[in-house]
């Protein structure tokens, strides 16, 4: 391997981990405040990156630029109405009840939203490279790389990390939230409304995993089964990481991210095999994954 | 107990006689039931783990091997037996539950389910990626098999097919209600309901799980066999998440309480699959998904747990 493939490799890797880091951080952050494995997240995915698509071929006549507004206006769209949803009729009613139950309704919802994705967008696959090709190139150690990918994409991924980080530990809302993660019971009786904030947390998760998804869509075609891939691999991520980790998340995803690209550049059959593999090690050797702790601080 | 238990097996036998005449007046019947009767092995294992409280979401994975197994066979080394591919599949599933069990059974609650995930979706890569073995996502064809020596034509193969089915499945039926009444079932809900108290009693909880396990591991992949038999295929699918999520879901739907319930479920599951494929298309997995709320919302104890809360609120129990 010669130092332009290698680059090349670390540039591939890096795009990849901050589209992957998205969708894991909203998985654990869910995971870290309610407790549930959240099954559908990959299918929001696979809708912020539909519905970003579709917008963004309606708004690209008009500018080109209007893409990237419409890129977050899906990504939002989905994350309150679907997100929105799941939580307040389909968990809601299941909080207190067997673990089993509330994995098993997000699966259903996952049954569902895969075939209404089949349904409303079809099965061919869809492109819409717009927000990609608006960027210019850039050159990196003599590599040319979209800088939509190696820039803009690590810039909101790591936008994403100091925002939660701040969000959560520097501000009275995100203080809130880690009160109920700490104790739902004493924070209800000093007047915190856990409900809403069950509420909020999941609809900031499955935000951001549309979010991951529609900033996904311009690199690649979309098409169905998206959703299934992307809940392994973010769960994986999360999961490798320890569920409820943020920047053990971010960590890991680099991690992955990296050993993912360089396998496709020297082993490419092994390349869907990396991230589980290194999931059964870790989880062998630290079943609370690599930055969990026995009592961890859950966020 | 006894009053409750009682007409479930009378509903059990019913549904195993069923399966066996109602083919012989529709043969498009045939391969349903033999579906249902073999996924319904499978789910059997699930109940079983269920008993314990645990969860595995990576079930398929001793499907998958259990399916590859009869698929390797005929791959590699010519024409099978359909026993010959049940006894094998067992085998290598027994083999493989014990490695990976060795594993998870240390493990509880969500762990022991990630865990299961996390070795499923390895052999799914590795089934999805050595195209040179398994012909990649396209899977192998698994050859029409002979049953002692006899071959048969495919009509009268997919009513041999189902009447192994149906026997593996009333075995499997029979053994998992004497198990489940023996010191050894008792011990495996002991797990569930206070783990601390059955190791103060003497007894390794890891041990009596990992003997669970390993059953369960044993029914997936003959279920996997039989499944591969009647789809005459193996692909990696059968090994990916999706998969386990629907094992899962099976056996909430039809009660994970009781043995009874792998079968009930399995009967819906694919009555809803069959008949809304037929009529409405592409969205059984709609259907199917919006039933599931339904079970999950309003009878979490599934379509068993329906008819006991119908004929307690009878007699005035509640």
């Amino acid at each position: 391997m010669n130092s332009t493939l290698a680059i090349l490799a670390v540039l591939d890797g890096i795009s990849y981990a901050a589209l992957v880091f998205l969708v894991s951080v909203g998985l654990s952050l869910i995971f870290g405040v309610l407790r549930v494995v959240n099954v559908a997240h990959g299918s929001l995915y696979a809708f912020g990156a539909y519905l970003a698509a579709t917008f963004s071929i309606k708004v690209a006549p008009v500018s080109p630029w209007l893409t990237y507004p419409a890129l977050l206006a899906a990504s939002i769209v989905i994350g309150v109405v679907c997100g929105g949803f799941i939580e307040r009729f389909l968990l809601r009613p299941l909080y207190g009840r067997d673990d089993v139950l509330q994995l098993l309704i997000t699966f259903a919802a996952f049954m569902i939203m895969d075939n209404l994705q089949r349904l409303i967008w079809g099965v061919q696959p869809i492109f819409a490279a717009e927000p990609l090709k608006l960027l210019p190139n850039v050159t990196v150690f003599g590599v040319n790389y979209t800088s939509y990918q190696v820039i803009l994409l690590p810039v909101v991924a790591l936008a994403t990390l100091f925002g939660l980080r701040y969000f959560l530990r520097r501000t009275l809302a995100g203080a809130v939230i880690l009160a109920v993660t700490e104790d739902r019971e004493a924070s209800t009786s000093i007047g915190i409304d856990a409900r809403r904030v069950y509420f909020a947390t999941f609809i900031i998760g499955a935000s951001l995993a549309a979010l991951g998804g529609a900033l996904a869509s311009p690199t690649t075609s979309l098409v169905p089964g998206m959703g299934a891939d992307m809940i392994v691999l973010s769960f994986a991520v999360a999961a490798t990481a320890g569920l409820g980790q943020i920047e053990g998340a971010a960590l890991t995803a680099l991690m992955i991210g990296l050993t993912r690209a360089f396998i496709i550049y020297l082993q490419p059959e092994f390349e869907v095999l990396v991230p589980y593999l290194l999931m059964v090690l870790v989880l062998l050797v630290r079943p609370f994954g690599l930055f969990g702790a026995v009592h961890v601080r859950k966020i | 107990m006894t009053t409750r238990i009682k007409p479930i097996t009378a509903v059990a036998v019913i549904f195993f006689l069923v399966s066996a005449i109602a083919p012989l007046f529709v043969s498009s019947w045939a391969t349903l039931f033999a579906l249902i009767l073999a996924k319904g092995v499978v789910v059997l294992g699930i109940v079983l783990l269920l008993q314990a409280g645990q969860v595995s979401f990576g079930h398929a994975m001793f499907f998958a091997a259990g399916a590859y197994t009869a698929a390797f066979w005929g791959k590699y080394i010519g024409s099978g037996d359909i026993l010959l591919y049940v006894v094998l599949a067992g085998a290598s599933s027994t083999v493989f539950g014990l490695i990976v069990g060795l594993f998870v059974v240390r493990y509880r609650q969500i762990f022991f389910g990630m865990l299961n995930l996390a070795f499923s979706m390895v052999l799914w890569s590795l089934l999805e990626k050595m195209f040179h073995y398994t012909n990649g996502a396209d899977g192998i064809r698994v050859a029409r098999p002979d049953l002692l020596g006899f071959s048969f034509t495919p009509e009268v193969f997919q009513y041999v097919i189902l009447y192994v089915s149906l026997l593996i499945a009333v075995a499997a039926f029979c053994g998992m209600q004497r198990y489940l009444e023996s010191p050894l079932g008792h011990m495996l809900r002991a797990i569930k309901s206070n783990e601390t108290r059955l190791e103060y009693l003497g007894m390794s909880a890891r041990r009596v799980l990992l003997i669970a396990y390993v059953i369960s591991a044993f029914l997936g992949g003959v279920g996997g066999a039989l499944v591969a038999m009647i789809q005459q295929i193996a692909t990696p699918e059968f090994g990916f998440w999706t998969k386990s999520g629907e094992f899962v879901f099976i056996a909430i739907l039809g009660g994970g309480a009781h043995a009874f319930g792998a079968f009930a479920g399995a009967a819906m599951f694919e009555c809803v699959r069959f008949y809304a494929a037929a009529h409405l298309a592409d969205s059984w997995q709609l259907i199917l998904g919006v039933v599931l709320i339904a079970i999950i919302l309003y009878a979490p104890n599934g379509l068993i747990g329906l008819r006991q809360r119908y004929s307690h609120s009878r007699k005035g129990e509640h």
